[in-house]
């Protein structure tokens, strides 16, 4: 299983699609993009992980690291993850640190 | 980080079968993260050669074994950085030579492959009970863990002790009854989900029972009769004292029990409760002589252990072996691991389990002035975290009231514990007893004040509470040791009849002697802790020490708080009334004088008739009264209260201490009130209006308030 990211800033809303699994191998990968988007000061980051099968303890390094990366009065929002994905949110509590919704703007 | 960076020495020198690697850093011990590699360091004393063995996660053989170099060894510690390994794929080991010479202390061999002692996760019981590979070469696996957890502002509450309320509690039994309804049964997440129900019972403590992680599958057996699976279930038997237990984490498949943990104490925390550790610094997994060799024994096992002159071991924790903790490398392991808690999972205190051994010498002697003691006492990261000995070990070795407190050290009271029994039951001859235990008992802890002791009744070893007053004796077949297990001086009362019983009268009598020891240890001076479900009568059918049971004997059933939601209620009436009187939490030791000159002295002592004690050998009838001016040893103020406790088996007429004027008695509590509400919110108490005669019935307590 691979993994894929690209990313897009608009209008200062940064926007990562992830697709396949996230774990020590790709997390550099995800990495790479926040730093990337980071530099244009964005008021939120969205993430799309419809697509994302896997997250890995390396995957949700990469969540804590936005969180530090951005600030902490950028929030983080999580769309349409699937079921595994939520589920080892909730047990980390990293849940807590980011927005699970359906749609981006809600 | 820029690749300019980098320093000279994180650039590889060596290399073997194309890993990369160079001369490390001797500490700290264990595998540490440095720019591109990762930095191990082991300590050995007596092997002759040590290779580092590197595993892809989960695979059956090494993808490589990398000698240490002569030159990598600096005096006892072999170190090496190695290059380009993967942090979250990576398992890692230590395969030792040396002499095998177990009569004098040496048990090298290189056909093993070794636990790191300082790893901070270990792989291999990821699920709970997940059948294990039992052919594994490496079966209980080194890993390194991220430290970049975001604890935001945490920290450690530093709550007073004496404003404690402790809930000893195990991890996977709070939470892996059905009728807890948590998602993530049996687990570090799943107590999260039941943080609101701990704060609606008020406790502000949360002892969680061994999470280092340990083998449930350890002298795992079918009970001959049943066939049932008996296991490891408490998990006092240490396989690493850094790592979390994973097969508590819901995560801890994925490797994330780290996380886990932490964001359960996060969430603790946020919610005023803190959190301490049961920790077990006594003894390891690996057994004596015929057990495995899992980590120490094979790294160095004449430094790790107590050893008889003949090269056994010495077995002051009943387990097999004895950790030999004054031995300085030890001690400084023991040091390094509670640093290590305090500092990255903001633990707030550590209860040691059979911490007399603590005390002892190498050669199994007791030691005037142990030095792991009074390292621990005055260790600057640990400045902060309480430190609870349970005072005693299996080797006789009795140190309640005498335990080297250093000015710092509390102890588990056992003496409260079997007063308070003894009392409870209606033996005469007590009530001495019972007014020491009260006070905070003075006697033992002259000098140290209050919170010298942890109150407690009952503890995950023995009798619930509930069975303290359903049996008068164990009950322990289901443990498959022939009734061998468990101890005989429970001092317990089955209030008439042994066990399950449809008559009445016993049942209201056990619901009335749960009552009367909540109240007892919730109104005595010093840290009360309470055992987990102890609150809503939980059973465990006279079974005395369930250690190997993973099923409804240890698991907490949520269904009670309906079933005895009388006894509940008034479970958390008492803990609620301990928190809003600061005149129950005193640091310091009643002085027996008015300084304040307010009438009455801080604490007076009342029979049927006030400050008339009766304390001869037939009295079953004890009360005293705190002057609220003296809340807190003078420090602040509260009302008057006054307990009084009857364990005759008839009803007492009492005459009541008369107040200053203008107040008036209220009655908080009465385990008496047989229909009905027996305790009483703030502010709808009842008042006392005859002073001169106050009836309390058999086997009964009463709480008033005098304001």
């Amino acid at each position: 299983m691979g993994f894929n990211i690209t990313s897009e800033i608009t209008e200062g809303v940064a926007k990562l699609t992830l697709a396949g699994s996230l774990d020590s191998s790709s997390a550099s990968m995800m990495q790479a993009e926040i730093q990337k988007v980071a530099a244009q000061s964005p008021t939120a980051l969205v993430l799309y992980v419809s697509q994302l099968e896997f997250m890995s303890s390396a995957g949700l390094r990469m969540l804590i690291f936005a969180k530090q990366k951005l600030g902490t009065t950028v929030q983080i929002y999580i769309v349409q993850p699937q079921g595994q994905i939520v589920d080892t949110l909730q047990m980390t509590g990293i849940i807590h640190s980011v927005h699970i919704v359906d749609n981006y703007p809600a | 980080m820029a690749e300019y960076d980098l320093r000279i020495d994180y650039y590889p020198t060596h290399e073997y079968q194309d890993i990369k690697f160079r001369r490390g850093h001797v500490l700290p011990f264990g595998a540490t993260m440095v720019p591109n590699g990762v930095n191990f360091s082991v300590y050995s004393s007596a092997s002759t050669s040590c290779s580092l063995v590197l595993f892809e996660r989960g695979e059956d053989e090494p993808f490589a074994e990398i000698p240490f170099p002569e030159e990598f060894r600096i005096g006892n510690v072999y170190c090496m950085i190695v290059f380009d390994l993967d942090f979250e794929r990576l398992e890692y080991g230590y395969r030792m030579d040396g002499p095998y010479d177990p009569a004098n202390g040496y048990r090298f061999d290189k056909t093993k492959i070794l636990s790191d002692p300082y790893a901070k996760a270990i792989g291999g019981r990821d699920t709970w009970m997940a059948p294990p590979n039992w052919d594994d070469i490496y079966p209980f696996r080194s890993r390194l863990v991220f430290e970049d957890f975001d604890w935001e502002d945490d920290r450690p509450l530093q709550i007073p002790i004496e404003d404690l309320i402790i809930y000893e509690m195990h991890v996977r039994s709070f939470t892996m009854h059905p009728s807890s309804r948590a998602k993530y049964k049996g687990t570090f997440a799943g107590i999260r989900e039941k943080i609101p129900y701990l704060k609606e019972l008020g406790v502000n403590c949360v002892e969680l029972m061994p999470i280092y992680e340990f083998d449930e599958w350890e002298h795992s057996k079918l009970h001959p009769d049943t066939g049932e699976q008996l296991v490891n279930y408490w998990g006092y038997s240490t396989l690493n004292f850094f790592s979390p237990k994973a097969g508590y984490a819901a995560s801890g498949k994925f490797g994330m029990q780290v996380d886990e943990l932490k964001t359960l104490i996060k969430h603790l925390h946020e919610h005023d409760i803190e959190v301490f550790l049961d920790v077990v610094f006594n003894h390891t997994a690996e057994g004596d002589h015929r057990g495995p060799t899992i980590s120490f024994k094979g790294i160095d096992n004449k430094t790790y252990y107590m050893l008889t002159p003949e090269g056994y071991y010495f077995n002051f924790s009943g387990t097999g072996n004895t950790l030999n903790c004054n031995n300085p490398v030890v001690r400084n392991m023991v040091l390094d691991c509670l640093r290590y808690w305090a500092a990255e999972y903001h633990i707030d205190g550590f209860r040691f389990d059979l911490a007399a051994i603590l005390g002892r010498a190498p050669d199994g002697s007791p030691l005037n002035n142990p030095p792991l003691l009074e390292s621990l006492a005055f260790d600057p990261v640990l400045a902060n975290c309480k430190l609870i000995a349970e005072a005693w070990d299996a080797g006789g070795l009795y140190q309640v009231g005498n335990f080297p407190a250093y000015g710092r050290w509390a102890e588990w009271n056992g003496k409260y514990r079997d007063h308070l029994r003894k009392y409870l039951k209606g033996e005469p001859g007590l009530v001495g007893d019972l007014a020491q235990a009260i006070q905070g008992s003075p006697w033992l802890y002259p000098t140290r004040g209050t919170t010298a002791g942890v109150n407690f009744i009952t503890c995950h070893d023995g009798f619930t509470l509930y069975d303290l007053f359903a049996y008068n004796q164990k009950h322990n077949d289901a443990n498959g040791e022939n009734g061998n297990d468990g101890g005989n001086d429970n001092e317990s009362w089955n209030c008439g009849c042994e066990g399950e019983t449809d008559n009445a009268a016993v049942n209201a009598l056990r619901q009335r002697q749960v009552k009367n020891a909540l109240t007892l240890l919730l109104v005595s001076q010093g840290v009360p802790m309470i055992c987990m479900g102890d609150e809503m009568g939980r059973t465990q059918q006279g079974n005395n020490n369930t250690y190997c049971h993973d099923n409804e004997l240890n698991w907490l059933n949520w269904d009670l708080i309906e079933k005895n939601a009388g006894l509940f209620a008034y479970a958390k009436h008492m803990i609620a009334f301990r928190k809003a009187h600061p005149a129950l939490r005193n640091r310091d030791h009643f002085t027996y004088t008015d300084p304040k000159q307010t009438g009455y002295a801080d604490i007076t002592f009342h029979g049927v008739k006030p400050f008339e004690c009766d304390y001869s050998a037939g009295s079953r009838v004890f009360a005293w009264m705190l002057n609220g001016n003296y809340a807190k040893n003078g420090t602040t103020t509260d009302d008057y209260i006054y307990i009084a406790t009857n364990m005759y088996y008839e009803g007492i007429n009492l005459q009541l201490p008369t107040l200053p004027q203008g107040r008036s008695w209220y009655v908080s509590a009465n385990t008496g009130i047989i229909d009905g509400n027996c305790c009483f919110a703030t502010g709808v108490e009842p008042l006392v209006t005859n002073i001169e005669q106050f009836t309390l019935g058999p086997h009964s307590v009463i709480v008033l308030l005098g304001r």
